[in-house]
């Protein structure tokens, strides 16, 4: 690595693109190595979005693309270009929490609040797909997003209460109530 | 609040007040922070794990495009560490690294990526040294010494305690246990990687923006590194994404990004990866024991020896502490009548230890409790039984000194009982299916300051406005413990509004008065109660003001559902907004302040600074597995567990305290540890990180969590803010030998070793079936040449919390001073 030029390759021009993110167009350049996590926090400076490792390994920068839960930190940013992008920003509506959001507020589902946004996109993308989930169904969901807080289970029945809030009591699958 | 028991915010579920911000997005955690022309640091790591720095060479980096500063050691001169007696890093080593990880220089560049690249052109010159790679041999191999101070060799500290005649006790026992277990070291895992941002105020102050859980000590160790006064320099804590211990002490990316921003005069930034995180450690240490418990027939206990022999990783740390801590609490859950306490301390090259939740105690914890649960079997009795036979006395100084206050172990042992309904289950399982019981103690908050001082350890102030507002100031840090709850919820209760009314501004060395940080369990007890003392201040000014308009006595003035009335004509009175007004018309501005300093300790000999705490908690947990005897694999179905929290003030946060204890207590009984290997001798030899990643680091997922039964007891401790007392660490300790005990009621082998994996459970299980006893764990304990041990006679052999053969430290207790320092 004695070529400095060889160490520090020229800078490609950044990328500019227009992303559908939290509902709105948005125009960012950036540069192409970028991941979506990097995209997210630091040229759309949605910081709501957080990262524990950047290898897809803690779940944390989990967000909706197209309405999938991914891992923002292996996703690139150039390859999001037409597609619909949701953080945690989004979740509420206007100054409204989402059903989601209230019942972690409520329940103890978020101590330190740094793996939440992606749990609570995970969980999201659950109920957007499952309405009544089982208990179990919620537990496999979100496997793949570690905390170190709260052991899961406030997470788990902040995830029920939500189910209850937004369709009703009475409403939680028999298995999860 | 005079003792009345009718609250309208304590002991409510309720959503705590820094909510909303968590599920948001909006609690602006350390890495959040972006500030104009800022730019980003990265650190040179040493690829050795111990070896002499020859030369630096930063020419190349220096020049290339985008890089505005390097830094090497030289140009950071100044040693620091969290305690006094270990001030023995450095922010950039500038002769010797002591760990795979060690920091060497500094790039600051326009961004990480630049920084990053920028670093593989600086080169370093190593001269590696032999590698000391765990205790037996820091023992056996004085030189090369990892640092020039210390007992000596590579010996960081040993000591030696005697409270009375344990040869005598152990003597005349029925029966004498002697066992050795050995506990894995295991890391904290925070999700947040710690992050730090410096810059240069307007006025040419600094402020330092960190991931720290004692914004105190960061803000002493800045100003004694770059040499600038304290009073210039402002440390803000940002709320931690988990801490666990993790993030108590000063770090050398801290020192240095500091340094970087006054250098430059713009903002510096930097984010630790997650491996650089696994090298800053500061976990469990790794801990060798062994028990010599003499008992009775009837189970009674008559002494206790217990040696420890601590690997501590490549600084000190907080490891003098951590050392004490393997001995301190051993005699606060059962009563031990005479005890003597062993420990040593020793240097290797690996990342250093330090405090991990319940700081050193868990490891002891899990020897003793395990031990019991064999000299239950020995003496045919129940576990249970054999513990509620020997359960510490309320309002009793122990053997080392420790004063007790209120105790529910035993209330504790029957609930987990009778939930798990133990006396139908165990030794009756089927074959594979086992439950365990454990218990343990904890504190609530460290008795002494790391510093010996007479200040107060947690300052609370509180500023009520004209509008109605009441803003609370303390430095504590929130790191998802839920103290910004904690402290707007004791100011509701007794100045009788909301907690959302109140709006908490903490952990900011400029703006808050100091507490001493978010550590061994101490912000609900010494925060809450300077709490309560600034708001029962702000409520007599309120009344007096109150009293006075509506023509009653201060007195009779109550406070409730935000207003302020006569509390026998409750519809005379006003709301709280006027009420602050009448008060700053009687009184002006109106602004209160509360302190909190604990009780003085009753142990006065050298090293009994570690230990006492104005209060303790208790946990009892029963946990059940299943063991699978082809795969040895363990699962864990159901824990459950009772806690004595003197009074529960959210519930919510302190079920999740509870649960989460239990949580990490699975994760270090069955799958985490923080260990090493070799690299192959073609690649260097060197002793690395096994696996630095949260990948190859195992910790327990959502679906490895079992179903947790928690019960609370409510006894509400004198010394504790409306009783309270701690939640967040001493709910794990139980876990890790429960499941040990629960494994041999299962499948009759004993795993005398943390974490309890399948490998080892298989190994038990085959040597049982060749005829031997079943066990995997340690066979024998070195010999550490202890000191000549401290004599201290217990309270009950006359003593007087001091030491027979340290003259100098009978005279010097009188002067009560720091006890830990001086260690």
């Amino acid at each position: 690595m004695s070529d400095r030029t060889k160490a520090l390759p020229a800078r490609g021009e950044h990328v500019h693109m227009t992303l559908s993110v939290n509902g709105e167009r948005v125009q960012v350049s950036f540069a192409p190595y970028k991941t979506l996590l990097e995209v997210v926090r630091e040229d759309l400076q949605l910081t709501g979005t957080k990262h524990g490792c950047e290898l897809g390994e803690c779940g944390a920068c989990a967000v909706l693309l197209d309405g999938d839960p991914v891992l923002a930190c292996l996703v690139l940013g150039v390859d999001c270009e037409g597609r619909e992008i949701t953080t945690v920003e989004g979740l509420a509506r206007d100054a409204e929490l989402d059903p989601l959001q209230s019942a972690f507020a409520d329940l103890g589902g978020s101590q330190c609040g740094y793996c939440t946004p992606g749990i609570l996109l995970t969980a999201k993308a659950l109920l957007d797909r499952t309405p009544h989930p089982t208990r179990e169904q919620i537990r496999e969901a979100i496997s793949g997003n570690l905390c170190r807080c709260t052991g899961y289970h406030q997470i788990y029945e902040s995830v029920e209460e939500a189910i209850v809030r937004t369709h009703g009591a009475g409403s939680a699958n028999e298995d999860g109530a | 609040m005079s003792g009345e028991e009718k609250f309208s915010v304590i002991g409510i579920p309720r959503r705590r007040v820094d909510g909303r911000a968590k599920v948001t997005g909006q609690t602006r955690f350390a890495d959040d922070i972006v500030l104009p022309r800022m730019l980003h640091c990265k650190l040179l790591r040493s690829p050795h794990p111990h070896a002499l720095i020859r030369r630096v060479d930063t020419s190349r980096a220096k020049s290339a495009p985008g890089v505005h500063l390097v830094l090497v050691g030289e140009e950071i001169r100044g040693e620091f560490g969290i305690l006094p007696v270990s001030q023995d890093e450095e922010p950039l080593c500038r002769e010797h690294v002591r760990y795979v990880g060690d920091p060497v220089a500094a790039v600051i560049a326009r961004d990480e990526l630049t920084a990053q690249e920028a670093l593989d052109l600086i080169e370093v010159d190593y001269a590696p040294l032999t590698t000391i790679a765990d205790p037996v041999q820091a023992l056996r191999t004085p030189e090369p010494r990892i640092h020039d101070y210390g007992e000596e060799g590579n010996v960081h500290k040993r000591v030696a305690f005697d409270f009375g005649d344990v040869d005598e006790a152990l003597e005349g026992a029925d029966h004498v246990f002697d066992d050795t277990f050995f506990y894995e070291g295991n890391t904290h895992l925070p999700i947040e990687q710690h992050a730090s941002v410096a810059a240069v105020d307007p006025d040419g102050k600094l402020t330092l923006w960190s991931s720290t859980q004692t914004p105190h000590y960061v803000h002493r160790a800045l100003a004694k590194v770059l040499e600038i006064p304290a009073a210039h320099i402002r440390v803000i804590a940002c709320p931690n994404g988990g801490g666990f211990g993790g993030k108590s002490d000063i770090f050398n990316h801290e020192i240095v990004v500091a340094k970087a921003a006054v250098v430059l005069g713009r903002p510096v930034k930097i984010c630790l990866t997650r491996e650089e995180v696994f090298y800053c450690h500061r976990g469990r240490h790794p801990v060798l024991m062994r028990f010599r418990t003499g008992v009775t027939r009837d189970g009674k206990i008559t002494g206790l020896h217990l040696q420890t022999l601590l690997d501590g990783g490549g600084y000190g740390s907080y490891g003098v502490a951590s050392l004490l801590y393997t001995g301190a609490l051993q005699t606060v859950t059962y009563h031990v009548p005479r005890y003597r306490f062993e420990g040593c301390r020793t240097f290797t090259n690996k990342p250093p230890c330090g405090p991990k939740r319940g700081h050193g105690t868990p490891q002891p914890r899990f020897g003793q409790e395990v031990q019991l649960d064999k000299i239950a079997e020995r003496l045919s009795m129940d576990p249970a039984d054999l513990r509620l036979g020997i359960v510490e006395q309320p309002n009793m100084v122990t053997a080392n000194y420790l004063q007790i206050g209120t105790i529910g172990l035993a209330e504790c042992i029957r609930r987990v009982v009778e939930a798990s309904d133990w006396r139908s289950r165990f030794r009756q399982l089927p074959d594979g299916r086992g439950v365990g019981l454990a218990c343990s103690s904890y504190l609530c908050g460290a008795g002494l300051p790391i510093y010996w001082n007479k200040m107060p350890q947690s300052g609370v102030q509180l500023r009520l406005d004209r509008g109605g507002g009441v803003t609370v100031f303390c430095g504590a840090t929130e790191i998802g413990q839920g103290s910004d709850d904690v402290l707007a919820g004791l100011v509701a209760e007794v100045l009788g509004v909301r907690p959302f009314d109140i709006r908490c501004v903490t952990g900011d060395t400029d703006l808050t008065p100091v507490d001493l940080g978010s550590y061994s369990s101490r912000v609900t007890l010494m925060m809450g109660n300077a709490a309560i003392q600034a708001a029962e201040r702000a409520r007599e000014l309120l009344a007096s003001a109150a009293g006075a308009r509506l023509e009653v006595p201060a007195e009779r003035v109550d406070f409730a559902g935000g207003r302020l009335f006569d509390a026998e004509d409750p519809e005379r009175g006003m709301s709280f907004c006027e009420a602050v007004i009448c008060a700053e018309e009687m009184h002006g501005t109106i602004g209160t302040v509360g302190s909190y300093r604990p009780p003085r300790s009753a142990a006065r000999f050298k090293g009994g600074g570690v230990g006492p705490s104005p209060a303790y908690s208790y946990t009892a947990a029963v946990v059940e597995v299943d063991v699978d005897r082809e795969t040895g694999w363990i699962t864990v179905p159901r824990v459950w567990i009772a806690h004595d929290i003197g009074r529960s003030l959210n519930p919510v946060l302190v079920r999740g305290q509870v649960e989460g204890g239990v949580y990490m207590g699975l994760g270090e009984a069955l799958m985490e540890e923080q260990v090493f290997r070799r690299l192959p001798a073609k690649l260097s030899g060197a002793l690395v990180h096994k696996f630095p990643s949260i990948l190859e680091y195992k910790s327990p997922t959502s679906l490895d969590m079992p179903e947790v039964v928690t019960e609370l007891i409510e006894d509400p401790d004198p010394n504790g803010p409306f009783g309270a007392k701690e939640v967040g660490q001493g709910p794990l300790l139980p876990i890790m030998p429960a499941v040990a005990n629960a494994v041999y009621d299962a499948v009759g082998v004993r795993i005398d070793e943390v974490p309890i994996t399948p490998e080892k459970v298989l190994k038990a299980l085959d040597e049982r079936a060749r005829g031997g006893d079943g066990r995997f764990g340690p066979s024998s304990f070195p010999d550490v040449g202890y000191p000549e041990a401290l004599q201290v006679p217990p309270p009950w052999e006359g003593g007087d919390g001091t030491a027979t053969n340290d003259p100098d430290r009978r005279r010097a207790a009188r002067t009560e001073e720091d006890l830990v320092t001086r260690s």
